[in-house]
């Protein structure tokens, strides 16, 4: 652990946004308390099942959050994160590791727009994110 | 059947948050988040901040309770069973930190038909106690048009 707050950020177009995250079997049960989104899909395997689904699903808010953190520990602290958004495809599963993989598109008067994805044993479950991060 | 858009502009109630230290530090942890500035009160105030920082996707948090009637309002005629959350944006002013009180007003956006679904854009403002937009959100769902 440690203490990123945003000192001097540069990023330059070309570079790279990754995070690498393996969600545990209980994340849902955590985030559905943490978050107040307790839709039995994704904390009731029966439920789940009940509906069409594989069995329980992540929180598409939870992965976004992972995308986030990407872009966040690329900017050194929160502060500097200024915008993002995202489209959610598919659904996200347990115990499936999720690679969020970006690149800054380009640097202008002050803001890094940075271009990600986050992918999932071959399925891209949120695409089209787009972060503007404020550089020095 | 076309969608009913006359619920377009319709803004609902301020609903206030109050933040939480042991809320912000539940969220973290439970995003995975390890960013002392998130956990650790004196982490925190030693980089100048009143208290806990607020991930930035922690607005799913204090505004999200205000999309709720929204989503349930009759007018806006949302059918569950059918409905995914197809997109999410999210723009940020100042840091949210514990002790921050947020009011957040939800309004709808648009109501539209695409290719047999219908999408519902609800926006979200939310300020903090000195009146400072800490964030928007624009949060899409989609609904399977089967009728």
């Amino acid at each position: 652990m440690s203490v990123e707050r945003g000192g001097p950020v540069r990023l330059e177009a070309g570079d790279p946004v990754h995070l690498e995250v393996t969600p545990d079997r209980f994340v849902t049960v955590r985030y559905a308390g943490a978050s107040g989104d307790f839709n039995p899909i994704h904390i009731d395997e029966e439920f789940a099942r009940s509906v069409g689904l594989p069995g329980r699903i992540l929180h598409g808010l939870w992965t976004m959050a992972q995308v986030a953190r990407a872009h966040t520990d690329a900017a050194g602290g929160p502060e500097r994160l200024k915008r993002l958004s995202v489209q959610f495809r598919g659904m996200g599963r347990m115990e499936e590791p999720i690679v969020v993989s970006g690149t800054v598109r380009e640097v202008a008067d002050g803001t890094a727009v940075v271009d990600s994805q986050a992918e999932q044993s071959g399925h891209r479950i949120i695409r089209n994110a787009v972060a503007e991060i404020s550089v020095d | 059947m076309p969608v009913n858009t006359d619920a377009i502009g319709k803004t609902y109630p301020v609903t206030m948050y109050a933040v939480g230290r042991e809320k912000v530090r539940e969220y973290a942890h439970a995003v995975g988040e390890t960013n002392l500035l998130y956990l650790d009160v004196e982490a925190a105030r030693a980089a100048g901040y009143a208290d806990v920082v607020a991930p930035p996707m922690f607005a799913v948090v204090y505004a999200g309770r205000s999309i709720t009637p929204a989503l349930f309002d009759p007018e806006v005629g949302i059918d569950f069973a059918r409905m995914l959350h197809g997109g999410q944006e999210f723009r940020w002013g100042p840091v949210v930190v514990a002790g921050d009180e947020i009011a957040t007003t939800t309004s709808v956006k648009d109501i539209s038909e695409r290719g047999g679904m219908n999408f519902f854009v609800f926006e979200t403002d939310s300020r903090n106690q000195r009146g400072e937009t800490v964030c928007t959100g624009a949060w899409t769902n989609i609904v399977r048009d089967d009728s």
